[in-house]
């Protein structure tokens, strides 16, 4: 049986990516921080636009500015607990900045490219080079034994954060850490699904998981083979039936593993 | 003729009136933002922000599976996010069931889902790249004369509801016990309210693009509110900064050639940023002086 290379590629990228976000998501959920992914991924879109229009690679601006991002909503933290008038308005201007980047780089590469936008703001997974798939399931694997390491003490800090902090946790530097993996997260899941639909990545295993199981190990194991899973079946489906775009096939996936949960 | 800004305002509006298209673009904006700045003051005082948001989702896939299916676009817009309306307010009556982590869940599910099916929609109709950029970010040639009329008619209906419904509606927003002790029907209007904000945000999305709503539904609102704490009046300041956030961003675009979501959603913020900075100025010298002993005696 062929097995093309772009596939290999795919499954390689897209299994570490799922795999990470899976995980992160998990602790995202327990964390009530989905709209700090929500933002991570709005911020993603921009920052890949501007880094366009710099003529820059994309994900020097992908990482660069989610990482920023996070250490900035780490540090704003409790204190400035925004209220959704405010998150609302911040978030559309995020995009709008982003439209204004679209418009200098097709304005500065003469034709019209219309399919950064699409790539931008759903995934090209299949497009990825084999030196670009490796690199991002490494930085994958990173975020995952960062995680894991940090694990027990932010499993802690993210339950019951006032008896973390009594007994010595760092519970303020860990939430910064957090933040940060979340934000190269969302840089990396930009790539595969697309900044619009990596929050789907993020949100719906894990919710899943956590409608499923109670116990912590269990719901992180769970929410990383939920998140694998859908990543595997969207994957085939989209390079089975032409037309499917990959990043809609792998959330759609995801969206209905969370709806059966809830239909259970 | 090559539009170029001036400050001699009279020609200035001449250039933009200048061709057809932005005629229609005005008329078109200035009616949509009246109609979401009314509906979004009544959605902030609701604290039903979310559902708008995750309103304006839906109809991206509404807009595809219109194109794809060979009707017009905003019979899409509308199915599609009454549609949405009508599942969120089961979901809402449903009580509610899910606890705070993840209702949040739900919504970022959702979002994510209705826009990876809306984008799925678009590639099977093929004509993906041109339309993707205006469906999700407006277009200054979005609009053309038969839309104004329909946009018209719909902001019309609009404030013609809230125009009947808005008393209840506000006692019921305000307190909901208080107003269902004294027989407003506060789930009736509750539903009915969402449905109205369904019809309003299909209506803006058409304009602003699916992902750019709030620059004209959440924000006049909230900057409203920042300002006054009077009802006639912050409705009325809120109309106002609507169709300034509306014109400047259509007028701008016209002149650079950047898209006008740039500019609104930029002209957005910089009021709401002015306007928060303008009400923590007074506050500050009216703590002092009631700290001061003068003031406790």
């Amino acid at each position: 049986m062929a097995f093309p290379g772009f596939l290999a590629n795919a499954l390689l990228a897209g299994s570490c990516i799922a795999l990470a976000s899976g995980l992160i998501g998990w602790f995202v959920v327990v964390r009530s921080q989905v709209f700090a992914g929500d933002a991570l991924s709005h911020v993603a879109f921009t920052g890949a636009l501007a880094a366009a229009a710099a003529g820059l690679d994309l994900r020097a601006g992908l990482f660069a500015l989610t990482i920023v991002v996070a250490l900035v909503l780490g540090a704003l933290g409790e204190r400035a607990r925004a209220d959704d008038v405010t998150i609302g308005v911040v978030f559309v201007w995020t995009l709008g900045l982003g439209v204004f980047f679209l418009d200098l780089f097709n304005a500065g590469s003469g034709a019209g490219n219309g399919t950064i936008a699409a790539r931008t703001l759903f995934g090209s997974i299949f497009g990825l080079t084999a030196g670009e798939a490796e690199l991002a399931a490494l930085i994958a694997a990173g975020i995952v034994v960062a995680l894991l390491a940090i694990g027990r003490p932010l499993l802690f800090a993210s339950i019951d954060s006032p008896a973390a902090a009594a007994v010595r946790v760092p519970v303020r530097a860990l939430g910064f850490a957090f933040l940060v993996l979340l934000g190269i997260d969302a840089a990396e899941a930009t790539q595969a699904v697309g900044a619009l639909l990596l929050l789907g990545l993020v949100a719906a295993p894990a919710g899943a998981a956590i409608r499923l199981t109670a116990n912590p190990y269990r719901g992180m194991a769970l929410a990383m083979l939920i998140a694998l899973l859908s990543m595997w079946i969207g994957l085939a489906l989209s390079y089975w039936i032409g037309g499917l775009p990959p990043g809609s096939a792998v959330i759609g996936v995801a969206v209905a593993f969370y709806a059966l949960t809830i239909a259970l | 003729m090559n539009p170029h800004l001036s400050f001699n305002l009279p020609s200035d509006v001449h250039q933009l009136l200048a061709y057809q298209f932005m005629v229609n673009a005005l008329q078109a904006a200035s009616a949509v933002a009246v109609m979401a700045a009314v509906v979004g003051w009544f959605m902030v005082l609701r604290r039903e922000s979310f559902a708008g948001h995750t309103l304006s989702m839906m109809s991206f896939p509404g807009a595809a599976a219109a194109a794809l299916a060979g009707v017009p676009l905003a019979a899409g817009y509308f199915a599609f996010c009454g549609a949405g309306a009508v599942i969120i307010a089961g979901a809402a009556q449903g009580a509610g069931a899910a606890r705070g982590a993840q209702r949040s869940a739900v919504i970022g599910v959702v979002g994510a889902g209705s826009l990876a099916l809306g984008y799925l929609l678009l590639s099977l109709y093929g004509g993906v790249l041109e339309s993707l950029e205006s469906l999700l970010f407006g277009s200054i040639l979005g609009v053309s004369g038969g839309e104004v009329e329909m946009l018209e008619l719909v902001a019309v209906a609009v404030l013609a509801f809230l125009a009947i419904a808005g008393r209840p509606l506000f006692f019921a927003s305000v307190d909901g016990p208080l107003a269902s002790a004294s027989r407003v029907p506060v789930r009736a209007l509750s539903v009915a309210f969402l449905l109205v904000l369904g019809l309003a945000v299909a209506a803006t999305a058409q304009l602003t693009g699916v992902l750019l709503v709030f620059a004209l539904l959440v924000a006049p609102a909230g900057i409203a509110r920042e300002l006054t704490p009077r009802i006639g009046l912050s409705l009325a300041l809120s109309v106002l900064i609507g169709l300034l956030i509306a014109w400047l961003g259509l007028g701008l675009s016209y002149f650079t050639n950047y898209s006008p979501g740039f500019f609104a959603t930029t002209a957005a913020i910089v009021l709401f940023a002015l306007a928060r900075g303008a009400r923590s100025l007074p506050r500050d010298r009216l703590r002092r002086t009631a700290l001061s002993p003068q003031a406790s005696r």
